[in-house]
């Protein structure tokens, strides 16, 4: 018998669903949506009496105080009676086998009631006016549903029963690669999802011809994911031919002689003092913390998938990267997030998007949602992060999501013994995520979201919250000998990679599903979320499954590793596939690139002011532009003081202003603290790959130490997110960022401990007239900086503080225009991009800090988008302070921006460039001498006093003419705030 | 003497559980956190403690209603262990997801004779999870946590936190009886810190005993000065914050 229980809301006041469709009805430009009323559905098949359905609705389903509830048979009229001017009744459930977390719990409730259903499904409910069809449609697909998860029923549900599928019949399928030619490969590849190369199965073939047969789909299937972009580096790995503005260089691995090269090179100099602890060979980045702990961090990125299913994707993406920091070494502790964010700009007219492309306004909404309902759930403050507008991720948004975690000293290194268990730890295996690996290695394309719906999954955040629980439990007690997650690649990548030298045998009837119906092949690379797998001494198998049994975690033996070095797959005692381990990891072959690099023409600065123009109004306009204007909207959304270790939030001050890094402590009631800054200069990527990557990440340091962090103890991260690498333009850009990181570390002594590249960020449609067009995202490295303080209570905050101190800047200033936020607000085209003096950097960052250790400085905050004027602005927001500050007196080197010679021109250039590495400090009265001693001390750091925290609630700005502009630091607010 | 106990209960889904009691143990308790479904298997536990304590987080991932499936929890296994937790004159305390619980057990405000809610925690009125600082005014009245505190800051999380009583008679009883003892109060600029629309400002709410408190806001993350959100340059880092209280009442209350 299958029922449904509705729940309506006693005052319909409370409905903000309804709300929400009637908002969101007026902006498709439905008409006549005026009203809707919604209610929380319960599909519920069991054999269960009425009396049953109706305990469970009162005890569980509907609260006693604000709701009620109707009990019906499915496809009982009563469900679907018009309310009141409100024919129309539209039902949104996830499709049959997405993951449903509310059914879920609903189900598991239903045991505490001694209640034992089959199945239960969450179905939303909306009555509307009557809507003709075609708007009914529109309304559920571009508002309510998500095509890649969801069903529509418009009308009575036609379900009768949840039923799934039937148990599979073993069976093999061998792949016929013999005798194909390259386009068969190549068309071979594409049906399957495989991601492979022509030249690639070439070697497949080649392997199994040796053994004289052609591979299984189970082996293709898996040798594709191992070799898949996702899992392994396959471009920056590979040896590459390069012509830059150097000159030719000629790579055996790029990234090795880049990236790896530069942390190589920096722990040589630290010698014994060196405190990186595992670097870019786990699930994450391990340091040093204190005399107890390491730290480690990850920044992962979920593109694809948050593209087609923002909430989903964005969600997944977050659990995938908590649980490999999970997963790093003996398992950490998650005890921070982040996430950064690259859309298309809020106001692209809807009618500019290709088809197929969710509007970036609602595509925020969706991949915050996620975040959100995924991070909160985890009980991890999400306290860092950043939104970068550009129409350039229009169609292939970039949804970057990091975490920190915390273990113990010495754990950081596993290693599986032979004889180990494969356990599989966690939520059930269903065929979510099937081809995720590979899908995110081929172009997203406007029908992605037909094509690709098995790849996108959802995330149940309780199934990870209870697996870390039961992971870091079993850590404490030493029960397992390594660990890792289960991510792109399902299974297959995780097993495969932990049996990488050993070798492994298992038994794939063995993993529990969440429905019968899945062959071998699909148990073994499903991306099904929240699974770990652990090797386990039998010895110790008792053990781990008590606790397992405690934490209410399924945890299931699936077999062992061996030390035979290959792969052994096998259903129910049978064979269904067997890989060698050294093929498969070490067998893709290698093909040498060609990269180009060759930079673009430096436009000219050229001013397009207009006669009212004035420092004010450009200050406004700045502090109201996408990128710099307040997050608020997003960071409230999370909670971000969860686990009461928040010590420096990401809006702080009495006027809830901007921060700089984020800090965290490391351990409760202890002083020691980590700091978290993130750098991202997108914009600069067309224009000069270089200095795009060494911008980001001379940011992402200097928030850190605004805030106070050490500047000899900086880690580094980079996730690099290009276009289409095939092209040799494109690969020189890459190139040229990844020196730029080489460079970076070695000349700040800080060194990257873990990264992750997503390339073939390309969205692909074709138009209404039949033209195919392509378009790859700007080149984007996105630069993590984790920093430590050594005592919280010392840590820095960018709110200004009092009025009588004095405000300093650091650091040189020079004309560089171009790709500033003054420039997006329309007052500057062209100039120059600006250019990072790492030495110079390097003396700035080691200035401030001694300035800072010698308690000198009140307030500090770092000079990024909107230059000099914004940070100020900022730092009065923050402070709901006032001050005057004086042009004139910043040093800015003499260049040629001058454009037509106005004051006012040379005033903005100096207001709002953008100039890597420079800070604004106040300082206090009394210590203003001492302040100019210890920052001259270094004598190469150019520094002056530029003016004052004053009383009152005006931003005074004196020009250089020697004119003052005021504006109320009420009006700067507002401007930030979004407000008009 | 010996410390007093804290059992901080936790369930599938609970997360502020190990800042919750690490606040009870820098005020002198001894806190274990314990899960519901050991509690379940042994409820003389429960016998150890003098203080227990449901911490924030998503139980059961709040996916029907927050707090619904622990309270069911609760009520099937553990009505009559916690009953006689509370009548030997245990103190209670449930915060932000632990208050729905409470609510939910009928352990705060139910009818007296049909056990029945008189109150809930719908959704924001903004529909939206929401992290801020409120601003707060106690009238302790017998509610033991609150002893000697009157305005003060802590912060709040969530996304169902909106205070409603089943009828307005019932808002007025609970009021008369003074059990309405923590309510949102206007900031510096005279406006309204309710972050969720909560009927009469209500943030918090105690038993007719004092000994059960449940509240939305969170004291366990104000326990130091350097958690508020303008510490910084304004506060000495090395002072408590106004959250604390709440626990060294609590432990001096049955030590």
């Amino acid at each position: 018998m299958l029922w449904e229980v509705d729940i309506h809301l006693r005052d319909a006041a409370g409905d903000h669903a309804a709300r929400a469709v009637v908002a969101g009805a007026a902006e498709l430009g439905i008409a006549g949506c005026t009203r809707a009323t919604t209610a929380t559905g319960w599909l519920i098949e069991g054999d269960l009496s009425r009396a049953d359905i109706e305990r469970l609705a009162a005890a569980v389903l509907a609260d006693p105080v604000t709701e009620t509830f109707t009990v019906a048979e499915a496809g009982d009229a009563v469900l679907t009676t018009a309310a009141a001017g409100l024919p129309t009744v539209l039902h949104v459930l996830p499709r049959a086998g997405v993951t449903d977390p509310a059914a879920e719990t609903a189900l598991e409730a239903c045991g505490l009631l001694g209640l034992r259903p089959s199945a239960v499904r969450s179905v939303r409910k909306y009555w509307l006016p009557a809507l003709d069809a075609a708007d009914a449609d529109r309304l559920a697909w571009k508002l309510l549903a998500s095509e890649a998860i969801h069903d529509v029923v418009i009308g009575p549900l036609p379900h009768r029963t949840l039923a799934g599928g039937r148990p599979w019949t073993f069976s093999q399928e061998t792949v016929h690669l013999t005798g194909l030619d390259d386009a068969s490969l190549d068309r071979l590849s594409r049906e399957r999802c495989l991601a492979l190369s022509a030249a690639e199965l070439h070697a497949v073939r080649d392997h199994f011809q040796s053994l004289g047969r052609d591979p299984l789909e189970i082996e293709l299937e898996t040798i594709a994911q191992t070799w898949s972009e996702h899992c392994c580096h396959k471009t920056l790995g590979s040896p590459i031919d390069h012509v830059g503005p150097s000159g030719s260089v000629r790579y055996d691995n790029l990234l090795k002689e880049t990236v790896f090269a530069s942390t190589r090179k920096v722990r040589e100099q630290l010698g014994p003092n060196d405190w990186c602890v595992s670097v870019f060979r786990d699930n994450s980045g391990v340091v040093r913390f204190d005399g107890d702990h390491d730290i480690c961090v990850k920044v992962e990125t979920h593109n694809h998938p948050s593209a087609i299913e923002p909430y989903g994707g964005a969600a997944t993406g977050l659990g995938g990267v908590i649980r490999d920091v999970l997963g790093t070494g003996l398992g950490a502790k998650p005890i921070a997030n982040l996430d950064v964010f690259c859309v298309g700009r809020p106001d692209t007219p809807a009618a500019d998007l290709p088809p197929g492309v969710i509007h970036p306004r609602r595509l925020l909404a969706g991949v915050v949602a996620g975040v959100r309902d995924y991070g909160n759930r985890m009980g991890i403050p999400t306290i860092a992060g950043a939104v970068a507008y550009d129409p350039g991720y229009i169609g292939n948004p970039l949804v970057f999501c990091g975490t920190v975690g915390i273990m113990p000293r010495n754990s950081a290194d596993a290693a599986v013994q032979v004889g180990d268990l494969v356990v599989v730890a966690g939520g059930r295996t269903g065929r979510d995520g099937i081809h995720g690996a590979t899908f995110s290695s081929v172009e997203l394309s406007s029908d992605s979201e037909s094509q690709s719906g098995g790849s996108v999954q959802i995330g149940h955040a309780i199934h990870e919250k209870m697996l870390t629980d039961f992971v870091l439990e079993a850590s404490r007690q030493k029960l397992f000998n390594a660990i890792t997650d289960c991510g792109a690649g399902g299974l297959s990548s995780a097993v495969g990679e932990m049996a990488a030298t050993l070798g492994a045998e298992v038994d794939l009837d063995r993993v529990p599903l969440k429905y019968d119906g899945l062959s071998a092949t699909e148990a073994w690379i499903s991306e099904a979320q929240e699974r770990m797998v652990l090797a386990v001494a039998p010895a110790d198998w008792d053990k781990l499954s008590k606790i397992a049994a405690d934490e209410g975690v399924e945890a299931t033996a699936i077999g062992t590793f061996t030390g035979a070095g290959r792969l052994v797959l096998r259903w129910q005692g049978r064979t269904a596939g067997e890989l060698d381990c050294h093929f498969l990891h070490e067998g893709r072959p290698r093909r040498r690139l060609a990269s180009r690099y060759v930079p673009p023409a430096v436009q000219p600065t050229a001013w397009t002011l207009h006669a009212d123009d004035s420092l004010a109004a450009s200050l406004l306009d700045v502090l109201a532009a996408p990128d710099v204007a307040s997050k608020e909207w997003i960071v409230r959304q999370y909670d971000h003081e969860v686990q009461g270790c928040s010590i420096v939030k990401p809006l702080l001050g009495p006027g809830a202003g901007p921060a700089d890094g984020t800090v965290v402590r490391g351990v409760l009631g202890r002083d020691r603290g980590i700091v978290l800054g993130v750098g991202l200069r997108h914009r600069l990527g067309p224009l000069d790959p270089y200095q795009m990557a060494a911008g980001g990440i001379v940011e992402a340091i200097a928030n850190a130490i605004a805030v106070g962090a050490d500047p000899a103890r900086i880690a580094l991260l980079d996730n690099f997110c290009w276009g289409d690498c095939r092209r040799e333009e494109s690969l020189g850009t890459l190139v040229e960022a990844c020196r730029a990181c080489h460079d970076m570390a070695v000349a700040f002594a800080a060194p990257f401990v873990s990264g992750k590249d997503s390339l073939n960020n390309v969205f692909a449609w074709t138009d209404a007239a039949g033209t195919h067009h392509e378009r790859s995202i700007p080149p984007t490295l996105l630069a993590t900086a984790m920093g430590q303080v050594e005592n919280v209570h010392r840590a820095i905050t960018p709110d200004l503080k009092q009025a009588g101190n004095r405000l300093a800047i650091v650091g040189l200033s020079r004309g560089e225009l171009a790709g500033s936020q003054l420039a997006l607000v329309g007052r500057v085209h062209g100039g120059r991009v600006p250019q990072v003096d790492a030495a110079a950097c390097r003396e700035v960052f080691a200035a401030v800090a001694a300035a800072q250790r010698a308690g000198l400085v009140a307030a500090c905050h770092d000079c990024s988008d909107g230059g000099l004027l914004t940070a100020v602005a900022e730092m009065a927001i923050a402070g709901s302070a006032a001050a005057r500050i004086t042009l004139a007196d910043v040093p800015m080197e003499a260049d040629g921006s001058a454009g037509n010679g106005s004051a006012l021109d040379r005033d903005l250039a100096i207001a709002f460039t953008e100039t890597p590495g420079r800070f604004v400090c106040e300082v206090p009265a009394e210590v203003a001498d001492r302040f100019a001693v210890e920052i001259s001390k270094t004598n190469a750091v150019p520094w002056a006093w530029i003016g004052e925290v004053v009383a009152g609630d005006q931003l005074e700005i004196v020009s250089t003419a020697g004119s003052a502009t005021t504006v109320p630091v009420a009006s700067l607010a507002r401007a930030w705030r979004g407000g008009a | 003497m010996l410390s007093p106990r804290a059992m901080i209960l936790r369930a599938p889904g609970t997360n502020c559980d190990h800042e919750t009691a690490h606040a009870f143990e820098r005020a002198g308790a001894i806190a274990r956190r314990v899960h519901v479904h050991a509690l379940a298997q042994k409820p003389s536990l429960a016998d150890d403690f003098q203080i227990l304590c449901i911490p924030g987080g998503f139980s059961y991932g709040d996916d029907i209603a927050s707090g619904r499936i622990f309270a069911l929890e609760l009520k099937s296994r553990l009505a009559d262990s916690l009953a006689k937790f509370r009548d030997r004159g245990g103190l209670i305390l449930g915060i932000c997801n632990g208050f729905q619980v409470l609510l939910q057990t009928g352990l705060l405000l139910a009818d007296p004779t049909s056990g029945a809610a008189r109150a809930s925690l719908a959704h924001n009125t903004s529909g939206m999870f929401l992290d801020r600082w409120v601003h707060l005014r106690a009238v302790p009245g017998r509610c033991v946590f609150l002893q000697g505190m009157d305005r003060f800051e802590l912060p709040v999380a969530h996304g169902e936190g909106r205070f409603v009583t089943r009828s307005p008679e019932d808002f007025a009883a609970f009021d008369a009886a003074g059990q309405l003892v923590l309510r949102y109060a206007a900031d510096a600029s005279g406006t309204s810190s309710n972050p969720n629309g909560a009927m009469g400002d209500v943030a918090g709410v105690c038993d007719e005993t004092g000994h059960i408190l449940g509240l939305m806001p969170h004291p366990e993350r104000f326990i130091d000065a350097v958690q508020h959100p303008a510490w910084n340059g304004r506060l000495d880092p090395a002072a408590a914050g106004a959250g604390f209280p709440f626990f060294t009442n609590a432990v001096r209350a049955v030590s």
